[in-house]
């Protein structure tokens, strides 16, 4: 199988101390590799969101280590670490966090940006992205010009700008209604299916069905996963 | 559903042989319903023997086409006309598992639960990974089908679940009594 693009290797993480601790996440070990999407499922509380943020070095593990392309982020430096989020991972959230001030090319422009890009050079790569997600023609409209599906591919779109290799989305179906929604995850899919890595958190089966492999947490624990079909036909046959 | 209606339905677009029918079922259901050859001609022999069919001479290729006959075709509009009941749908195995399941000592339910959740999650990857590929509308329409029931088998289990932490965890699950005093005290 290709590189693991993501890994998390025997992770613990725990919130607070004491009687109050939560141990978000106890001793969990996935890898994700290039080509392939993973959606992590569970209930409230089993510790899918604390694995996304350790995923992008939003947080650090306790014990265990995370490694983005084989660089294990304990081993960066706060200003290092910053730049191999904004080069190599995207995140898609519920909350899209586009600034209202800015146009959809310059919402989507901005990572790059901050990596030092010119806009002269990141203009092109804004509205490559955003007409990987249909947008294009709305470069140069702001927010609260658009629809809130729109607003989510423009967020996906800075998501995917710049060729990120690891893209995060969590719950990026939130607040869409049904076929929105699947035009959002058949973007994510056609990322992943171009070569990213992706890991998507939700809780709705029928969007995790979109992955290659679904990963149950529960406790902070990976209690099963289920990966693709050996034999798909028998399915078929049963569904009689 | 049964073959008997499916049958039906091909045969009022006109008379088909054995090989054709499968072929065309299998089309028409994006072969989520594979049938075997013989499956259909004991269809065809029951159908005929209630006179809901009729066999024509065989074709200069030694194939034996059959027609619909106008009570088969009354039979088929009514099975369009009727709704399927849910009483006609086969008994929940699943539902009575889990049911057992709890009732049985040294099962462990929710490892019951997940063993469930992940076929069933599996299976949906599957359906999802067939209507990514472009399926035509028929077909989609069979595998939104499937869809939808693996998505309401997993909100069913994710319910299961839930309720089994809540109403599990004060005791380790004694064994159910059968006097009046503890079903009271249970409500």
């Amino acid at each position: 199988m290709s590189t693991a693009v993501l890994q998390l290797r025997d992770v613990h993480r725990t919130h607070g101390t004491g009687e109050a601790a939560v141990h978000a996440l106890a001793g969990v070990t996935v890898s994700v590799h290039a080509g392939e999407l993973v959606a992590v499922m569970g209930p409230s509380g089993s510790g899918k969101s604390t694995l996304l943020n350790l995923a992008g070095g939003l947080d650090s593990p306790d014990s265990g280590e995370v490694l983005v392309e084989d660089t294990a982020l304990s081993t960066l430096r706060r200003p290092q670490l910053a730049a191999l989020r904004r080069r190599s991972v995207g995140y898609v959230f519920q909350a899209l966090n586009l600034l209202p001030s800015l146009t959809a090319a310059e919402n989507v422009a901005l990572p790059l940006e901050l990596e030092g890009v010119s806009a002269r050079k990141s203009r092109p790569l804004a509205e490559a992205a955003l007409a990987e997600v249909e947008l294009t023609g709305y470069a140069d409209r702001f927010p609260d010009e658009m629809s809130g599906g729109q607003q989510q591919r423009v967020a996906i779109a800075r998501a995917l700008v710049g060729q990120r290799r690891l893209v995060l989305a969590d719950e990026p179906t939130g607040a869409l209604d049904s076929v929105t929604g699947e035009a959002v995850l058949r973007l994510l899919r056609a990322r992943v299916d171009a070569g990213a890595a992706a890991v998507l958190v939700t809780h709705e089966a029928r969007h995790a069905a979109w992955a290659d492999r679904v990963i149950f947490l529960r406790d902070g624990r990976v209690v099963d996963a289920s990966g693709p079909l050996t034999q798909p036909e028998q399915l078929l046959e049963t569904a009689s | 559903m049964s073959i008997r209606h499916g049958l039906l339905a091909l045969l009022e677009r006109g008379p088909r042989y054995g090989y054709q029918l499968r072929a065309e079922f299998e089309d028409s259901t994006g072969s989520t319903w594979p049938l075997n050859i013989g499956q259909v001609y004991t269809t065809l022999n029951r159908l005929e023997r209630d006179g809901l069919v009729r066999a024509l001479p065989e074709n200069d290729g030694g194939q034996r086409p059959y027609e619909i006959t106008p009570d088969g075709r009354t039979e088929l509009t009514l099975w369009f006309a009727t709704p399927i009941a849910r009483a006609d749908r086969p008994r929940d195995e699943l539902a009575i598992k889990l049911a057992l399941a709890l009732t049985t000592p040294g099962i462990d339910v929710q490892a019951v639960v997940q063993t469930q959740r992940t076929a069933t999650m599996r299976a949906l990857q599957e359906y999802t990974r067939l209507k990514r590929s472009d399926a035509e509308l028929p077909w989609r329409l069979v595998l939104e089908a499937m869809i939808f029931q693996s998505e309401a088998e997993l909100r069913w289990l994710d319910h299961c679940e839930t309720a089994l932490v809540r109403y599990d965890r004060p005791a380790p699950a004694p064994l159910p009594q059968h006097d009046d005093a503890t079903r009271e005290a249970e409500v």
